[in-house]
């Protein structure tokens, strides 16, 4: 097995008020293997029902079918009751949410402490 | 493979394998960047060749390991032009649901074709098993270079 896969796409973290922060761990998520690793990571996610965040910082190129995880997981989070909010998105990965108009789908804000504030 | 005439540089790859189609973007990403294209240029190149590779891989040879991709990449003076050529049945690319449209938003796929007209010229050759992407070098390049 590799580093790479042994590596967890998304650290999870507890904040002080309850919320959920995941943050991308690679800068590229781009891989099948890497893009399934993401997806099970989402489904056990959403299954918490939680409010949470998914911070993009380090997140440099994704593909296409990450943005189809996101949308699940969003969804799936719903049903559980919880809310997403995602944040710190590279200029260069928000222009992809601008042309597929995910944009208007997720809450997306500048910074972590913003969407901390907007729960 | 490497060839070169008339000025301009033309690297193959014929395979199967996910990694070995990555590392060779990497060698063509390389090219890019002693070419002279901007990282908004190579972040657009890397895109569209991913989400190409990613469609001949995925829908196009449907998984089958003994089918392969051929990549043909062409540097011109200001330019770079990859052809994706996968040995599946093709596709019409006038039935792909536009994925902005509200009913489709919150489809899990089919972006892909979207974002590669986004940042290059996209040809589709019939039956549709052929991607042609070209991206030109952005003008504050070419400016640079005057």
């Amino acid at each position: 097995m590799s580093s790479a896969q042994k590596t967890p796409v998304l650290l999870v973290e507890e904040d002080p008020s309850g919320v959920l922060i995941g943050t991308f761990q690679l800068n590229r998520v781009v891989d099948e293997e890497v893009v399934q690793r993401l997806s099970e990571e989402l489904a056990a996610l959403a299954a918490t029902g939680r409010k949470v965040i998914l911070n993009f910082s380090k997140v440099e190129y994704l593909s296409s079918s990450v943005l189809g995880k996101l949308i699940n997981f969003q969804r799936r989070l719903k049903e559980h009751g919880g809310e997403l909010r995602l944040c710190c998105i590279h200029p260069s990965i928000y222009e992809i949410f601008e042309i597929t108009r995910l944009n208007t789908l997720f809450d997306i804000y500048r910074t972590e402490e913003e969407a901390l504030e907007m729960f | 493979m490497c060839s070169s005439s008339g000025g301009e540089e033309t690297l193959v790859l014929t395979s199967s394998d996910p990694k070995t189609l990555r590392q060779f973007l990497e060698a063509v990403l390389e090219r890019c960047k002693t070419s002279g294209f901007s990282e908004n240029d190579i972040f657009a190149i890397r895109l569209c060749y991913e989400e190409a590779v990613a469609n001949a891989l995925i829908h196009g040879n449907r998984r089958d390991p003994t089918k392969k991709v051929t990549v043909r990449c062409q540097f011109g003076p200001d330019w770079i032009r990859l052809r994706i050529e996968d040995e599946g049945e093709g596709f019409d690319p006038a039935t792909v649901p536009d994925p902005t449209a509200p009913e489709n938003l919150t489809r899990p796929s089919g972006r892909g074709l979207l974002l590669m007209r986004h940042y290059m010229e996209v040809t589709v050759h019939p039956p549709g098993n052929i991607v042609e992407l070209l991206r030109r070098k952005s003008s504050s390049d070419l400016d640079r270079r005057h």
